[in-house]
């Protein structure tokens, strides 16, 4: 099995231990993993913004870095950067059909990380061990695009000495949006203030998403507001209690 | 307790409320307000939340609600892409059976047609069951302005719309007009309007109303309504209600008046079926409402009862121009109000920091669309993209897909604003280029050293740390880790 890593911008710069863990947790799978390195990003920054010329560009590329060599598969820790490219590429390039075609076949072999575990490698206990209680935010990408609902809760019941419980209106997005959260600061500051009072109330001591743009949102929130939440990654937790 | 800010964070906040340079004004500020209002915070959570239960439940028991999502979509695309056809199939139905048609193009034509006739019948008391097209074309406001010197009164008689036209009030739901109204505040309504105090409770003060509205009820002399759904083939209107006031407001007085966007057709009498089984699961948790009416022109030879004379006017309003286009699941909408109780912003700020008579997602899309986006230029990014709502649209409108077209052709026209344009031509190349994104994030790195917590910072970074932690970039990135050695 040969896997190509798509690692999103900011994960790269901001929280590249994602990637790290996710190269881990693959590599213990018996998967060859590589990393393209001419990859940026998305461009879903700009999509997102009505910028779909700029997006195409970006798209472009990506396509061209993904198609360079032949994978069995492009794999993702992000529900939401997978969904601009199965999703929202084919959407952008609709009116081409070079790219259309393009973005429609490599849409098919990009995975978000918990389906390509649990769907495609046929895997559910990683042997992983964490101590705690958590929650587990679904992105909305990955909710209502990807449909991926089920995959990181399997993967998580199989954790040692993790509790996973349930929080109320699980299903609310958490405010990040992308330049949402800067255009509408009060609204999504008070969005991700609904999510940490049910994160609260919930009793857990552990916020786990497979989205390391939503964690960065309402850990933001979480710091500023005094709470010391342990937050981490799906790939994160999959990886802990495994030496080496 | 409020303290006196420093000079520095007050500096951010007056940047904060420049709208980032994105040009988003007016729904932020509106926004703002509405997201510090304890009281409605809660009577949004109360209404949204009862009606998401609702609508969750019976759903749910609805085994073919996919199904029937799926067939409602399909109707309503055939219906638009043979709507002129469709239209004077329904005129013609409507005259057959000895109804008066007429085409509005706009709001002013339906006033206009509207004000004529109160005039030719000399009418004092027009009673009106809610109606969301003429909220949008502000019918009462300009009946009164514009025809003044007949003195018309005008009641609204669903019971939230009768509160909200005694409080100066606009609706701030499609479904719920006065969802952000709790029981304080509307028996303060109630009382003024009694001339005494009313007691707090819902029997008191539904049995004030029910008095109050039956003295209109029984002397209006046109009495108008909106229409859920038209029936091309019969020429039959549906209204749809839980409170029986359109039924009084259609049988009572001698001329019925119906204002109907030109997009709330549909062809056969047995799209009904489809149609009247997902609006009540999907607005008010109900299988059907109390009452369903299905008026088929004014009152027939031997009929029992009805109005002595129809009235159908065929609202475009800015409608048509949607036909054809990439924006024309906007006008498949039903007016369930289902979207708005499941988005997470509306769930923040209630309807009327939409600053239009349409709130929520559906809002957002159809107000630019029809009024034209330079007036409501912020509407399209009130949004996190989250789907919600396409996931709760009984027709299966992609609203949040019509959202990012919005947002593309305000780019396009040139709205977006300089700063935008420059900031995403700045991202196309830098992310074009491995060369150059290597050479930014080392740059971020250096230029984040010096950065002290409290400090302001400028654009959309302000807006992040106005009430969010920044996290800093990584001392080595991904691909330096990769290709260290992983």
């Amino acid at each position: 099995m040969r896997v190509a890593l798509f690692v999103p911008c900011y994960v790269d710069q901001i929280n590249p231990e994602v990637g790290v863990s996710v190269v881990r947790v693959l590599r213990r799978l018996g998967v060859d993993v590589t990393y393209p390195e001419g990859q940026t990003c998305c461009g879903q920054p700009a999509f997102n913004s009505g910028f779909f010329d700029e997006a195409r560009s970006v798209g472009r590329r990506f396509l061209d870095v993904f198609e360079r060599e032949r994978f069995d598969y492009i794999v993702c820790p992000s529900g939401s950067c997978t969904t601009m490219v199965s999703h929202y590429y084919p959407f952008i390039f609709k009116d081409l059909p070079d790219e259309r075609e393009r973005s429609e076949t490599l849409g098919q072999r990009v995975r978000e990380f918990s389906d390509f575990l649990v769907n495609v490698m046929g895997v559910k206990d990683l042997g992983a061990r964490l101590e705690g209680r958590a929650v587990f935010h679904t992105g909305c990408h990955q909710r209502r695009e990807l449909g991926v609902l089920e995959e990181p809760r399997e993967l998580l019941a199989s954790v040692d000495e993790l509790e996973l419980v349930g929080w109320e209106n699980e299903e609310l997005c958490c405010g990040f949006g992308g330049t949402f959260a800067v255009k509408m600061p009060d609204v999504s500051t008070a969005m991700a203030d609904e999510k940490i009072k049910a994160l609260q109330k919930s009793g857990a001591d552990t916020l786990i998403s497979g989205d390391s743009s939503c964690l960065m949102h309402l850990k933001g929130r979480l710091r500023r507001t005094g709470h010391d939440t342990r937050v981490l990654h799906l790939a994160q937790v999959l990886d802990s209690g495994k030496a080496g | 307790m409020e303290t006196e800010k420093p000079a520095r964070r007050r500096e951010t906040e007056d940047r904060r409320n420049e709208g980032i340079a994105s040009g988003v004004e007016g729904f932020n500020e509106r926004a703002r307000r509405a997201v510090n209002d304890q009281q409605l915070h809660d009577s949004i959570e109360l209404f949204t939340h009862k009606s998401v239960a609702g609508r969750n439940a019976v759903l749910n028991a609805l085994p073919e609600a996919p199904e029937l999502r799926e067939r409602a979509y399909r109707i309503k695309q055939e219906t638009m892409a043979n709507l002129d056809r469709y239209l004077e199939q329904m005129a013609d139905a409507v005259e057959a059976r000895g109804g008066n048609v007429f085409f509005a193009t706009d709001g002013e034509d339906a006033v206009r047609y509207i004000g004529d006739l109160a005039r030719e019948k000399g009418a004092k008391v027009i009673t009106k069951s809610k109606s969301m097209a003429t909220e949008e074309i502000e019918l009462n406001r300009r009946l009164e302005e514009d025809y003044s010197d007949l003195g018309l009164e005008i009641v609204e008689t669903d019971l939230g719309e009768w509160i909200a036209q005694l409080a100066g009030d606009t609706p701030s739901h499609i479904v719920g007009p006065i969802l952000h109204m709790n029981r304080k505040r509307i028996t303060e309504v109630l009382s003024r309007t009694a001339g005494e105090e009313l007691p707090p409770d819902v029997e008191a003060l539904g049995s004030f109303a029910r008095r109050r509205l039956r003295e209109k009820f029984v002397t209006a002399d046109i009495g108008i309504t909106g229409a859920n759904f038209g029936v091309a083939e019969t020429g039959t209107v549906a209204t749809i209600t839980n409170e029986g006031n359109a039924r009084l407001v259609t049988s009572v007085p001698p001329v019925h008046v119906v204002v109907m966007g030109i997009e709330k057709l549909v062809p056969r009498f047995t799209d009904l079926s489809v149609f009247v089984r997902l609006l009540a699961r999907s607005g008010t948790g109900q299988k059907l409402t109390v009452y369903t009416n299905f008026i088929t022109g004014p009152r027939g030879e031997g009929e029992l009862d009805g109005a002595e004379e129809f009235h159908l006017i065929l609202m475009d309003n800015g409608r048509s121009k949607l036909l054809g286009t990439e924006f024309e699941e906007a006008l498949y909408c039903i007016r369930c109000g289902a979207c708005l109780n499941v988005c997470p912003v509306y769930r923040q700020t209630g309807g009327h920091a939409y600053g239009s008579t349409y709130s929520g997602p559906i809002g957002a899309v159809i107000t630019p669309l029809l009024k034209g986006q330079g007036e409501a230029k912020d509407l399209p990014h009130a949004s996190s993209l989250c789907g919600a709502c396409w996931e709760a649209c009984p027709v299966g409108i992609p609203l949040h897909d019509l959202l990012l077209k919005l947002r593309n052709q305000q780019v396009e026209e040139g709205l977006a604003g300089k700063a935008q344009e420059i900031a995403f031509k700045g991202f196309e190349s830098t992310m074009k280029r491995p060369v150059l994104y290597r050479i930014s994030s080392r740059a971020g790195r250096l230029a984040q050293k010096p950065l002290k917590k409290d400090r302001p910072l400028p654009g959309p970074l302000g807006a992040w740390t106005g009430s969010r932690d920044l996290p800093p970039l990584a001392e080595k990135s991904f691909r330096e880790l990769w290709k260290e050695g992983i």
